[in-house]
């Protein structure tokens, strides 16, 4: 099986990870879309280390992982302390920068 | 669509079969996060892709990030998302309601523009690559070795700079989660000596349920020594059953 099918899907995890980001407004579930947009990638990234035939993908796609855990945990911390200020997850709840 | 894959594919058709299986499930699971109303349904539906991930990776002969997304991603992070879900509250369901008229139209009308433009660039590109394998790469030494070996020679400084990232985020995420006390811990003597004072509570514990009266079942009240029910024995959760008239439940346990 060639490997350009591996490039697809992470195409389409990628758009479908993008399009909730846009639509969706619980900040919890869209930093779950972000997740899925860097998994996307990471396939991409493995696919692209088998095709050219070195390992340097397959690190990156590790080093990829390592810094989606720190903003991970860092993202979760902001939304817990701003739930903590405005009793909400919700994306537009979070304004007080607007005007 | 499958057999003609199945056909022009060089390398085993085991992965071919892997593949048709597990990237439905991802694509399903994929669109399960985007449109679940439940915050958890959604986390539960990105572990589905996330796993199904892993298995690509193990027949894309990166053994070793199959491990790590299980363990890093499946396995932590998504705990992690569960834990402040948990947190904030599992039912806060996301409002329908369209801040932007027209938000949700325009962003699908992107992602489906977003997604014919990756598509349509990739299958103009993909045929003049030639896929070369990972056999050369690792040689004998297998697929942990030689990433260990490429980690610490060649990218050995990105490598220490992310002990750095990752002390800096357990360091951020403490300091941000931390609450200042704004007036000092109440005492438990201080808050037996307000009850005290408030009245009306009791202040001993409150009587056992079945206490004197003839079940010792935990939703049977007890009886008081006029006979009449102690409502306060049985807990507010439970449905007093069986509460007899007060009279006649003293004198037959006497007797």
């Amino acid at each position: 099986m060639s490997p350009d099918y591996y490039l697809y899907l992470s195409a389409v995890l990628f758009t479908i990870g993008a399009l909730g980001v846009l639509i969706r407004r619980n900040a919890i579930v869209v930093f779950m879309c972000v997740e899925l947009m860097l998994n996307a990638v990471n396939l991409s990234l493995v696919t692209f280390s088998r095709i050219d035939g070195n390992l340097d993908g397959q690190i990156i796609a590790f080093f990829v992982m390592v810094v989606a855990a720190a903003e991970v945990v860092i993202g979760l911390a902001i939304i817990m302390s701003i739930f903590r200020s405005r009793r909400s997850t919700s994306v537009d709840d979070a304004n007080l920068l607007k005007y | 669509m499958t057999a003609a894959i199945l056909a022009a594919g060089s390398a085993p058709t085991h992965e071919a079969v892997l593949f048709w299986i597990l990237a439905p499930i991802a694509v399903v699971g994929a669109l399960g996060l985007v449109f679940a109303r439940s915050a958890v349904h959604a986390a539960v539906l990105l572990a589905l892709v996330m796993l199904s991930l892993a298995a690509f990776y193990t027949a894309e002969a990166a053994p070793f990030l199959a491990v790590v997304q299980v363990v890093v991603y499946t396995g932590a992070v998504l705990m992690l998302f569960l834990f402040v879900l948990m947190l904030v509250g599992v039912d806060s369901a996301d409002s329908l309601v369209e801040t932007l008229r027209g938000q949700r139209l325009a962003a699908t009308l992107v992602a489906l523009g977003f997604a014919v433009l990756l598509i349509v660039a990739l299958a103009g590109t993909l045929d003049t690559f030639h896929t070369h394998g990972l056999a050369d790469a690792q040689g004998e030494k297998g697929n942990v070795v030689a990433i260990a070996e490429l980690l610490f020679s060649r990218y050995v400084f990105a490598f220490e700079a992310t002990s750095a990232l990752l002390i800096t985020a357990g360091l951020g995420a403490m300091v941000l989660a931390h609450r200042e006390r704004t007036s000092p811990r109440r005492t438990q003597r201080e808050r037996m000596l307000e009850r005290v004072e408030r009245g009306g509570a009791a202040l001993a514990p409150l009587p056992g349920p079945g206490v004197y009266a003839d079940h010792d079942a935990v939703d049977t009240p007890a009886l008081l020594p006029d006979g009449s029910l102690a409502m306060t024995s049985v807990p507010e959760y439970l449905e007093i059953r069986d509460a007899r008239p007060a009279s006649g439940g003293v004198l037959e346990a006497g007797e």
